[in-house]
């Protein structure tokens, strides 16, 4: 990248900026309400996510000048250090701060250093999660309502098709119908993603605002694994969706420590066969949650989407006073 | 030529697809929630004008076009080619129609065109956005009735027709915006 003297101005106006402040004490104004901790996680961590497809940006830190300097990972969620409280004890715990992730610019959407909020409220279950997320969201955005729909009824709505049923040769074809792409992968998820990106994102716009939830098992990351209403197991996972654009992840928390370590332990294998970088596993999460670590939900929010959301903006950078490129 | 990755990508880079040259016309990474990226791009094919999507994988890459976009003064239609010159090297290319397409127009020698070259061949021109052209053939004017209402078709000298209010003349020269093909203002 080259710097351009002449590019000194930030690229949001000067009312989206304050607009965006107004956002962000109106979020801490309706935790503050409720009674839900406000708490600031390390940004650098000597463990990296373990998601494969999460790129950690790694910095390197000295214990003094001139001493041998060893990897520090930026974040790319405050979610392990937040559990480790909650295992602690914290009760209900926010998180409003930066987060960053390698590779994600280039886009409207993505800017590689982002605000999420992340919270967790024990007792409280994914769908109980949604009810306050829809709370706060529609209270920041001015809309009436959020709607819900199952991963199934989506697929099965705009495709016509059960995306925990299909085999893999149908999601391609059904994929080559709508994608053009030179791809050839024999991972199911891969293909729904690509159906869920392409297709079905796009036409969630018209449904203004919906959660949609019980992602397949494949794609649980961090979410118990339960039965749906027809005996399917699914994650209890869901994301809301504004005007078509991803703006939350949510989980009813996985809490066994067994699953948890062995989670992490698959990642890292997909993370060798994938030829990518083998980072240090966050093991203290998983002794945290040996410890115990109450039922709960937890939700990351990305917070420049909803300023968007709120201001009508098209692009990211019209939010953010200095995006990477200007950074 | 180079090969682009898909981080590369932006915005009126120029790459090869199906042996065609291309150029992006938007670029968007799509992120799922949990699962690998995608790049998808919109595409304009160079040589037939068609706009389409494609996605790549992260990390996929796509070789380069040698096309390059340079200003040339238009010369003259021989019936067949329209003949340019680069007004530095003096060196001349020949356009077929299909490179030229609707261009053919707003043709007024010695005006100077953008000239995509692909391979050092023409595949498309652009002309200037405001052309000045005289008009050949039109109804009489009407006098005093130089601002509201009305409009007629006149022909201009490269044989396009435009709609223009009813007091211009046959002679009149007009200033035209050749994006729309609309008229502008007496020149």
């Amino acid at each position: 990248m080259t710097i351009n003297s002449a590019q000194w101005q930030p690229t949001a106006s000067m009312e989206n900026l304050r607009k965006r402040a107004a956002i962000l004490a109106q979020i801490r104004a309706f935790f503050a309400e409720r009674d839900v901790l406000e708490v600031e996680m390390p940004l650098m961590s000597q463990c990296a996510v373990s998601d494969p497809f999460l790129d950690t940006i790694e910095t390197r830190y000295s214990d003094y000048i001139g001493a041998e300097s060893y990897p520090l990972y930026l974040q790319t969620s405050p979610e392990y250090a937040m559990k480790r409280l909650l295992a602690a004890g914290s009760g209900a715990i926010y998180h409003l701060g930066k987060a960053f992730r390698n590779g994600e610019s280039g886009s409207r959407r993505h800017n590689p250093e982002f605000t999420m909020l992340e919270w967790y409220r024990p007792g409280l279950d994914d769908q109980a999660l949604m009810d306050e997320i829809a709370d706060l969201v529609t209270s920041v955005l001015g809309i009436e309502t959020v709607e819900r729909c199952s991963y199934a009824e989506v697929f099965e709505r705009f495709l016509r098709i059960d995306p925990h049923q299909a085999s893999l040769d149908e999601l391609v074809a059904e994929t080559r119908k709508h994608v053009e792409i030179d791809l050839q992968d024999d991972d199911r998820d891969t293909w729904l993603n690509l159906l869920m990106s392409h297709v079905i994102e796009p036409k969630l716009a018209e449904l203004e605002a919906v959660f949609i939830y019980d992602y397949p098992a494949s794609q649980a990351a961090l979410a118990k694994v339960k039965t749906d209403v027809k005996g399917q197991p699914v994650a209890a996972r869901f994301e809301l969706f504004v005007n078509g654009m991803e703006l939350a992840n949510g989980y009813h928390e996985l809490t066994d420590a067994e699953e948890q370590k062995q989670r992490l332990l698959k990642d890292q294998q997909t993370r060798a066969q994938l030829g990518l970088p083998q980072r240090p596993l966050e093991v203290r999460l998983v002794s945290a949650l040996e410890a115990g670590m109450p039922d709960c939900a937890g939700v990351a929010l990305g917070v420049d989407r909803l300023v968007m959301l709120a201001l009508g903006a098209e692009a990211i950078q019209d939010v953010i006073a200095f995006p990477v490129e200007h950074a | 030529m180079a090969n682009y990755s898909t981080n590369q990508f932006k915005n009126g880079l120029k790459v090869m697809i199906d042996g065609e040259p291309c150029s992006m016309v938007d670029v968007e990474m799509v992120k799922p929630g949990k699962g690998q990226a995608f790049t998808r791009v919109k595409l304009k094919n160079l040589m037939s004008g068609r706009i389409w999507e494609r996605t790549f994988k992260s990390g996929d890459s796509v070789e380069g076009a040698d096309v390059m976009d340079t200003d040339m003064e238009y010369l003259y239609n021989d019936g067949e080619m329209w003949h340019f010159m680069d007004p530095n090297t003096y060196e001349q290319v020949a356009a077929d129609a299909t490179a030229v397409g609707d261009a053919h127009k707003w043709l007024k020698e010695q005006n100077t065109c953008m000239i995509t070259l692909f391979n050092d061949n023409p595949i498309s021109v652009t002309p200037p956005n405001f052309v000045e052209l005289e008009v050949t053939e039109t109804d009489p004017g009407l006098k005093g009735d130089t601002a509201q209402g009305g409009s007629k078709p006149a022909t201009l000298q490269t044989g396009a027709i435009v709609r223009v209010p009813l007091f211009i003349n046959q002679g009149d020269v007009l200033k035209i915006d050749t994006r729309t093909g609309e008229y502008v203002s007496r020149a």
